[in-house]
């Protein structure tokens, strides 16, 4: 068995309350008064010209597309002074000449446009790492479930470290019901502009019929009884399973249980594949509610996807180094890398199919989803594509690095970071539009979620026994061995 | 030196075979050649065969494709004949890389493969209308044969051959 060294546990306290004061700073430290903004803006503009221009270069872009508004427009929907600001998708033409012009820095309506954007910065610096987090340990969970589904021979071994990642899904899953609640019921963020008052209501200066014409899916009650119901769906998989699978390691009924947890993850399967991509246009897509993207579910599986099977070769590779897991050797380590480069790979052509047909056919109700992006997040924008592509691909080519612990770590610490960014361009431009950063709000955010991580995935590893014994595929995963590779400082007559 | 007569042992398993190949190894004979109707796992490793590296030959093709299409590309679409096209902005190779990038991911993957092929073909020799260089044709089908150079040396070699399960031993002469 497995002991949670103290030192780690120590580690993961540590990381949860300095995450904690630096999330509970960033909130007390947010502009709270269109004062504040207004006197952000001041500095901004003060000393910074080239981010005002690029604002207003959008801003006036749009309107020359005829675009239905951009994303800060929708933001704004809580106020009545700026009706016509909102309005802009109905063709008003002279807010948006008002919003480009330089001057329109002291206009109110931007200030509270401002402040909105302002305020949602901790909110999203939070649910930027907790969508990371809790999608990682779903994909982790969805990954356990297809080698459950597809009998694998290699992974068994892995099968306790797999479940031990998936023990994150439930306090992440319960600070996301908090989140829900928070943007749902409480109303205390405007993350969602599609939430404000009056959006759905044609007496409203709020109104907004396009949104409007999707409210039959866009409504907070409906929005809401969703995401518990996703959350609900994926938790009790992981209930049943993690218990079905330790019972299977004392069972003496002729893989009755086996059976009965192979069935489960069919049907989880089949579960997860419509809630993973109704999650995404609740959790993300929603984030803009003008644009829509077909493959986006997808997208988001392959970001959170690879990024899973990183972390389970992370935790595999430390606690093989702790002697923690017999039966692993370097070919299953050779495994995980290559399916780290082959769902980096994934990754990259659907991010690419996105954004190219979006970028050829040039229809401006997609454009300014990446037009947004372009202007003002390029450096994440491209970054992310050097780390979640080109790195990886040329580190993790070679047959051999792909065993070499030290390379895997390398590649996907990069990996990681790299999707971790492409959460942050999926959200952050709809909710703080160009007031991103990355800063204490941010940083905090990733180390608090980190923390519970280390805390709940070690503290689970240590209380099953660290193999599953009773699975029928367990011997051959033990001498599963890539033909391809050497085993450095193992015994390798035992296989062929 | 090159001797003019050769052993060859039969085999008719393919772990007998492997076990035999190690055993003549550890008694330092040289193996010329062992001939089988299917892969058999672990055999390349037994004889101490070098790694291919036909892999890394691929890598470098793959680059030369790339580098054609983005050539190729440039030349056309921004150099030579810079037209809007659908408002398609061909003022410079960047400006308009999205459109280019399905071809470069072809032409990356037909050089990556056309000429690793071809580079297989000629390194190992085959080509049509080649004359076949089997020795006995069962080894295309049930047996496995193992071609080891004589030096004065046949009745060790054939004593050894037959403690390693071999099911026939020939001498011949290697032409």
């Amino acid at each position: 068995m497995y002991q949670f060294s103290g030192k780690l546990k120590t580690l993961s306290i540590i990381l949860t309350v300095v995450g904690l004061l630096g999330i509970g700073w960033s909130f007390f430290t947010a502009p709270s008064t269109i004062e504040d903004a207004k006197e952000i803006i001041a500095q901004q503009s003060g000393h910074d010209d080239g981010h005002g221009i690029a604002h207003a270069d959008e801003h006036s872009n749009d309107h020359a597309n005829g675009a239905h508004g951009d994303d800060h427009h929708d933001k704004e929907l809580t106020d009545n002074d700026h009706n016509a600001t909102s309005g802009s998708h109905t063709g008003e033409s002279n807010i948006d000449k008002k919003m480009s012009a330089h001057g329109a820095h002291n206009d109110d309506t931007h200030a509270e446009h401002v402040l909105h954007q302002l305020q949602n910065k901790p909110w999203s610096a939070l649910y930027v790492s907790l969508f990371f987090f809790l999608g990682i340990s779903l994909l982790v969970l969805a990954f356990y479930a297809a080698q459950r589904v597809a009998q694998s021979g290699w992974s068994i071994v892995l099968f306790r470290v797999m479940e031990a990642v998936t023990a994150n899904l439930v306090p992440t899953s319960i600070i996301m019901l908090l989140v829900i609640l928070a943007a749902s019921v409480l109303h205390v963020n405007h993350m969602f502009p599609w939430m404000a008052e009056g959006t759905f209501d044609p007496a409203s200066p709020n109104y907004d019929a396009i949104v409007d014409g999707k409210s039959w899916w866009m409504n907070v009650p409906g929005w809401t009884i969703r995401g518990i119901v996703y959350l609900a769906i994926w938790n009790a998989y992981r209930f049943f399973i993690r218990k079905n699978s330790i019972a299977e390691d004392t069972a003496d009924d002729n893989n009755k249980i086996y059976k009965k947890n192979y069935n489960a993850s069919v049907i989880f399967l089949f579960l997860f594949m419509i809630t993973e991509s109704m999650m995404s246009w609740d959790w993300i897509m929603g984030l803009d509610p003008h644009w829509f993207s077909t493959l986006f579910g997808w997208y988001v599986l392959a970001s959170l996807l690879v990024s899973a099977l990183t972390v389970v070769a992370f935790v595999t590779i430390y606690l093989r180094s702790k002697n923690a897991i017999p039966g692993i050797n370097d070919s299953h380590i050779h495994d995980l890398a290559k399916f780290m480069f082959g769902f980096s790979v994934f990754w990259t052509y659907l991010w690419f199919a996105q954004f190219m047909l979006i970028w050829y056919a040039d229809i401006p109700e997609e454009t300014t989803y990446f037009v947004a992006r372009f202007n003002e997040y390029k450096l994440p924008f491209l970054a992310m594509v050097v780390m979640n592509f080109v790195f990886p691909v040329l580190l993790l080519i070679n047959s051999d690095y792909k065993s070499i612990p030290w390379f895997v770590v390398i590649g996907g610490i990069v990996i990681l970071g790299g999707h971790y960014i492409d959460i942050f361009v999926m959200i952050m431009p709809a909710t703080v539009g160009p007031f991103w950063s990355f800063g204490i709000a941010e940083l905090s955010a990733v180390l608090f979620f980190l923390g519970i991580f280390i805390y709940t995935v070690f503290s689970a590893f240590a209380k099953a026994n660290p193999i599953p014994k009773g699975n029928p595929f367990l011997k051959e995963s033990e001498h599963f061995h890539y033909y391809n590779i050497e085993h450095r400082g193992e015994g390798s007559g035992d296989h062929h | 030196m090159e001797s003019s007569k050769v052993i060859h042992a039969f085999y008719n398993d393919d772990e007998v075979l492997l076990d035999a190949v190690k055993a003549v190894k550890s008694e330092h004979h040289h193996i010329e050649e062992v001939f089988c109707p299917f892969p058999v796992h672990g055999l390349d490793k037994a004889m101490g065969l070098a790694p291919t590296k036909l892999a890394i030959t691929a890598f470098f093709y793959g680059i030369t494709g790339l580098a054609f299409a983005i050539w190729m590309t440039n030349y056309m679409m921004i150099e030579d004949w810079p037209q809007d096209i659908g408002g398609k902005p061909s003022f410079s190779w960047f400006e308009n890389m999205p459109a280019f990038v399905p071809i470069m991911f072809e032409l990356t993957v037909f050089f990556a493969a056309h000429l690793m092929v071809i580079t297989f073909y000629m390194r190992s020799r085959i080509w049509p209308f080649k004359k076949a260089e089997n020795p006995d044709p069962r080894t295309t089908d049930d047996h496995f044969l193992m071609e080891i150079p004589v030096h004065n040396n046949e009745s060790e070699l054939t004593a050894l051959l037959t403690k390693t399960g071999a099911v026939e031993i020939n001498i011949v002469d290697k032409h």
